[in-house]
């Protein structure tokens, strides 16, 4: 099957009075229809960047594609015009963002701001649009749709402010969703239900997904794939299951180690020794990177060779097909010396 | 009860919010916290959970009489602090300290990071040359895992981890018994996370302070507090030891809370089954019963 979304390279920097920002580095992957595609990694690693620069929502100046392409059923976003990307937006291309505060206009109701995708994008009448937004507050599972249409944002509770986005998101039934932390500002109970809402949807709407997280948990529920990223770079791709239990990179590792363990006695407190696995150290300054692998200075495996060499994106040794891994050092001998 | 006295109590305590009219009636009223009662014993962490808008934030608040409550008690140490004023207060702020979500928003951008840890020191006439403050600054900064030559830095120098290591830094200086806590790893990266953690935990190992942990990271209150309770809509449903609440939750409330923790596994992760609860403001008349030694639920 055709790829939906090719990323190819894609490379962005910001010009700032203080240097530049490496930003996003050479990052390359391909989105099947209908595929969910976790992005994980933390501030500064270049998963939201990368995305908001593929859908030209990144400010320019001081942010700059340096290089790549991003083909998106076989068109390039990135030779765009602003005026082309903008009928992609909220069309075939679905956002939602991680604050619905600041993303829905407080001075229209829902039901208008729902409406307005649909009247632009799927050139419906103001009366049917209208009919459309109450189904797809009803899909979201807001109660009372008709009432609550004509509402404003501030009438509703961040939960379902949230559900309101995502009726903006899917509105025009996109072949992409892409979302942004969406769950991060809500508590657990809520974002259990968002979770269970948009598994639900991307069933009944066959759509493809870049879900943007730091949460592994949430990454667990919803991921067909894992894609990790740190420094501007991808370190480790492949099949959810896989990274999970086969983890190739020493970050990812680092990361899911660094998690509090779900199945130990709680409460450790005072009496005990007990503590986390912490990564040492903190995030590189991208402004001024480390010349190797970025991780490098944190990994306690590293290599001469990656605090002097990027490492490709290649195959893992030994894993399953189409799981890939940035590294210089094989975690697995690299874990078993240091066990040893 | 305990023999030891708490090193906090908080008896029935109240905020209520209200907006009046032009001629001054009231007509809208918002009860953020209604009706709280806790202890913290010395040295224990006791985790404050709950969504968004349950009132734990706002009784870190009151406790640290940053707001001035409606109704109800507050003691440290034995001593009823609810009413003093701000200079009898001061006494009260050695002992007791905060720690913000956000490190930067707390550090003024003008100051040396160094003479922002050493000010509580200063204000607290704790010690009073500027080469004994000098010298303390550098242990603390040590203490907290920072290189002492950071200390003549700006804050914007440094990264969300440190910043928040320095907020740890100047709540130590005054060697205080209680550290309220508000949320302190919400705004740092994953990897950053649980280093603050074990910071936390060392830094009671070593000092015996004790600390109130407001937070919503469930996983993380699980792993660092001695006793938890649990937060909705102003009231506390249920509160318990951490091996109490997470293995047998009484209230719906905290067992919707804890089945919706998400699990970093996608086998168990898919299999989770959940527990629904509509969240009900809690009838007024309802109160803590203790359904077993020091497990408390609302009923």
């Amino acid at each position: 099957m055709a790829p939906l979304l090719q990323v190819k390279d894609l490379t962005v920097r910001f010009d700032t009075a203080d240097g530049t920002v490496q930003a996003v580095s050479g990052v390359s992957y391909d989105l099947a229809p209908g595929e969910t595609l976790a992005v994980v990694g933390e501030s500064g690693s270049g998963k939201s960047v990368h995305v908001l620069a593929m859908l030209g929502l990144i400010p320019k100046p001081p942010g700059r594609i340096a290089g790549g392409q991003a083909l998106f059923e076989g068109r390039d976003l990135l030779a765009m015009s602003e005026r082309e990307l903008r009928s992609l937006r909220g069309g075939a291309i679905g956002m939602i963002f991680q604050d619905p505060m600041s993303a829905l206009n407080p001075v229209l109701s829902v039901g208008y701001q729902i409406t307005e995708s649909l009247r632009t994008h799927m050139k419906l009448s103001k009366k049917a649009a209208m009919a459309r937004a109450v189904e797809l507050l009803d899909l979201v599972g807001i109660s009372e749709p008709q009432r609550r249409v004509v509402h404003y944002p501030h009438q509703f509770s961040g939960g379902m402010r949230q559900r309101a986005m995502i009726a903006i998101g899917i509105a025009c039934e996109p072949r992409l969703l892409i979302a942004d932390e969406p769950t991060t500002a809500l508590d657990v109970t809520v974002q259990a239900q968002i979770l269970d809402l948009v598994r639900r949807l991307r069933k009944q709407l066959g759509m493809a997904m870049i879900w943007i997280t730091h949460d592994m948990g949430v990454v667990a529920g919803i991921a067909d794939t894992v894609q990790v990223m740190y420094g501007g770079r991808v370190q480790e791709r492949g099949p959810a299951r896989q990274v999970f239990r086969d983890t190739r990179s020493a970050y990812t590792w680092g990361l899911l180690q660094s998690l509090p363990d779900h199945d130990a006695p709680p409460s450790a407190g005072v009496a005990s020794a007990r503590r986390l696995v912490q990564i040492p150290g903190y995030p590189p300054d991208m402004m001024n990177p480390p010349p190797g692998d970025p991780f490098a200075p944190r990994n306690p495996f590293a290599t001469e060779r990656c605090h002097s060499e990027v490492p490709p994106l290649v195959q893992a040794p030994g894993a399953s097909p189409g799981h890939m891994v940035a590294a210089w050092y094989d975690l697995r001998t690299a874990r078993a010396g240091a066990a040893a | 009860m305990n023999a030891v006295t708490p090193v906090l109590e908080v008896d029935e305590l109240v905020r209520h919010f209200t907006t009046k009219d032009f001629l001054g009636r009231e007509v809208h009223r918002v009860r953020a916290v209604d009706g709280v009662s806790f202890t913290v014993a010395p040295g224990e962490t006791l985790g404050l959970v709950g969504e968004s808008g349950s009132g734990k934030s706002t009784t870190g608040r009151l406790v640290l009489r940053l707001d001035d409550p409606t109704e109800g008690r507050i003691r440290f140490e034995g001593q009823d602090i609810t009413h003093l004023n701000a200079a009898q207060l001061l006494a009260v702020r050695r002992k007791m300290q905060v720690v913000f979500q956000d490190p930067f928003s707390s550090l003024n951008p003008r100051m040396r990071v160094g003479d922002a840890v050493a000010e509580p020191l200063k204000s607290h006439r704790i010690l009073k040359t500027a080469a004994e403050r000098h010298e303390r600054v550098a242990q603390l900064f040590q203490r907290v895992g920072l290189d002492p030559r950071f200390a003549e830095r700006f804050p914007h120098q440094f990264s969300g981890g440190q910043r928040q290591r320095i907020g740890i830094a100047r709540a130590l200086a005054v060697s205080p018994r209680l550290i309220v806590a508000d949320e302190p790893i919400t705004a740092l990266d994953v990897s950053i996370q649980a280093q603050i953690v074990n910071l936390f935990m060392d830094l009671q190992q070593e000092l015996g302070m004790a600390y109130l942990f407001i937070a919503h990271d469930l996983a993380m209150v699980r792993f660092l507090c001695h006793r938890v309770a649990v937060m909705l809509r102003g009231r506390i449903v249920e509160m318990a030891t951490t091996e109490q609440l997470f293995a047998h939750p009484r209230h719906p409330y905290t067992q919707a809370l804890i089945s919706a923790m998400p699990i970093p596994d996608p086998d168990r992760e898919l299999a989770r089954q959940r527990i629904f609860y509509e969240a009900v403001t809690p009838p007024r008349e309802a109160r803590l019963a203790e359904v077993e030694k020091g497990h408390w639920v609302l009923a």
